[in-house]
């Protein structure tokens, strides 16, 4: 199965019977499958005339309390993030997610992770957070579409999964999951009043008291979902001299180095960030008491090592490795991995 | 007793914050008895704007989202898709809806989107201060406009009623004004066929209302008044552009 259609079989496992959406390279197979799939389940897909009318029509979608969804990729990701600070201050439980490209610009269409910075810092104004899982395989592009919605309505908060344009247009054979969908409080959905009193979807806050008694809330949320929600893949870090970091699918490259070059008797090990945001910080800053060197490897031009850095707070030095518009093989990750390692004895 | 005249029960407690002589509240009132005579308030959700009528959640008495600037029409459409039985309005101004919101106002009619639109024209930005709008007239001064609008560097008023009527998907467009009873009476009476429209599922329904601005235009109430029926009207004359037949 192609990643961006298990990622779209994985929402409607979900529950989510609603897409709205703009075409963009790389993540149009995911609106496509949508499209063929929801007039047979009684689901609705809404080709919307911009990628601002589409986050909208998912922010009013979501105030309904049903599970809804858009996919894009940069450019129109960039268009989203009016609409993503609104559903993020007025708290609507929705999925969105960026099949990433290079920018900045128009870019290109190859697969990259540049807009780390946009997805972890909440991307649009206003301080807020967003949820980002990053899927490494085709597999996970369903699971973690299942898992999303769960994230999403147990804090009711916006999720984004971000996949690099990669894992969206590959193909990997993988296990059908069942969902288990909880059941969430759905009272404050604007649904009309009957037998109750009228319910406000708001994010105007006039009073000043009022605006920063809001940002305290959602503050304190974004405080329990890093206490609880931060996911990471630790491998063969006991020993390492050597640390990569990597997420996405260019942790699968890096996994495939680090095997190699353990088997040339070097000691190197693997964090792999699975929430990009929360970020998992303690697994990192943990290995950092017997690591000696972090490497990040990114496709970008460094963006996810001054998170690193934060974690790692000055403990052991921390190096970048990356490029953009081309994904680095393992090939040449092990030389980077090798070329350190004999500068610095490992 | 007998009782003339109350409160809509559509309308909530909450004291307006409009300016004297706004007509805002009347065409509050006038769609809160439209709600109230149709028996919808308790299916109603209604989509605010960013403009004069931003706090318009805190005065009618049913469900409502507050939208970001032009987007009502787009929040409405994922409201109405996923509650097709449920009424839904949105209520915007010119710099809503004819600027900012041109790409959602266009498209959702094309869609025949089974929305209600109640769209407040006054020629004029009134939260933000007065600045010029898409509808502003030509010649008419506002703070971005100090000299005067002119064709040359603004080009001229848009007219959405007329333009939105050729959306094959509009059912119902109107364009009526609030300047004496006659008209307030003709308004409530497109209001009400605007949402008749959507109650029979004949797609997109739409009412311009000309409306006044004393604050920004820098007139009393009534100077107002007669600039909307001496200025906007022979600009923007009043009738019903669509009246899509079964």
């Amino acid at each position: 199965m192609k990643g961006n259609e298990a990622l779209a079989e994985g929402a409607i496992k979900a529950g989510c019977l609603a897409y709205f959406g703009y075409p963009i390279t790389p993540s149009s197979e995911i609106a496509e499958y949508m499209a063929r799939k929801y007039p047979k389940i009684g689901g609705t897909f809404v080709q919307a005339e911009s990628e601002l009318a589409a986050i909208n029509m998912v922010y009013g979608a979501a105030s309904t309390g049903a599970r809804v969804m858009t996919a894009s990729s940069g450019p129109g990701i960039s268009l989203k993030q009016e609409g993503i600070s609104f559903i993020a201050e007025a708290e609507l439980p929705c999925l969105i997610v960026n099949v990433s490209r290079g920018g900045p610009g128009l870019g290109g269409i190859q697969p990259a992770q540049s807009d780390y910075f946009q997805a972890t810092r909440g991307g649009g104004h206003g301080d807020y957070h967003i949820l980002v899982l990053a899927p490494a395989s085709v597999q996970e592009m369903m699971d973690y579409a299942i898992l999303a919605f769960d994230l999403a309505d147990r804090y009711r908060i916006p999720v984004m999964i971000m996949a690099e344009g990669t894992l969206g247009q590959m193909m990997e054979p993988i296990i059908e999951r069942e969902s288990v969908i909880n059941d969430y409080d759905r009272s404050w959905a604007t649904t009309g009043c009957k037998g109750r009193d009228p319910n406000i979807i708001n994010t105007l806050h006039l009073l000043p008291e009022e605006l920063e008694n809001r940002n305290i809330i959602l503050h304190d949320k974004y405080n329990l979902i890093k206490a609880k929600e931060k996911r990471a893949e630790l491998f063969m870090v006991d020993d390492a001299d050597l640390v990569l970091v990597a997420f996405g699918l260019m942790s699968r490259i890096c996994k495939k180095a680090v095997m190699d070059v353990r088997e040339k008797g070097k000691k190197v090990g693997l964090i792999r960030p699975i929430t990009l945001w929360p970020f998992p910080d303690e697994d990192i800053r943990k290995v950092s008491d017997t690591a000696k060197l972090f490497l990040s490897v990114e496709i970008n031009m460094g963006q996810m090592i001054e998170d690193i850095k934060l974690a790692v707070n000055g403990q052991v030095p921390v190096e970048f490795y990356g490029r953009i518009g081309l994904t680095p093989n393992p090939e040449e990750i092990t030389q980077e991995i090798l070329k350190i390692a004999e500068r610095e004895g490992f | 007793m007998r009782i003339v005249a109350k409160r809509p029960h559509s309308l909530t407690e909450e004291k307006f914050h409009y300016c004297p002589g706004c007509t805002h509240g009347i065409i509050h009132r006038l769609l809160a008895e439209c709600i109230d005579e149709l028996e919808l308030r308790e299916e109603t959700i209604g989509i605010c704007p960013v403009g004069c009528a931003v706090l318009a959640y805190k005065y009618f008495n049913c469900d409502m989202i507050e939208a970001a600037h032009g987007r009502a029409p787009a929040v409405a459409t994922g409201v109405k898709r996923l509650l097709p039985e449920n009424m839904v309005f949105t209520y915007q101004g010119d710099g809503d809806l004819a600027s900012i919101g041109m790409g959602e106002i266009v498209h959702a009619s094309a869609r025949g989107e089974n929305i209600t639109v109640i769209f407040v024209n006054n020629t004029i930005y009134g939260m933000t201060g007065g600045q010029m709008a898409p509808t502003t007239l030509i010649g008419q001064k506002t703070s971005t406009s100090p000299y005067g609008r002119s064709v040359e560097q603004a080009g001229y008023p848009v007219k959405m009623a007329e333009l939105l009527a050729q959306n094959e998907g509009s059912a119902y467009i109107a364009r009526t004004a609030v300047n004496n009873p006659a008209n307030i009476m003709r308004t409530k009476r497109s209001i009400k066929k605007a949402i008749n429209t959507q109650q029979n599922k004949k797609g997109f329904s739409l009412v311009e209302i000309l409306s006044t601005c004393p604050t920004n235009w820098g007139m009393s109430p009534l100077e107002a008044l007669k600039r909307l029926e001496n200025e906007m009207i022979p600009y923007y004359p009043l009738g019903e552009y669509k009246v899509k037949g079964d």
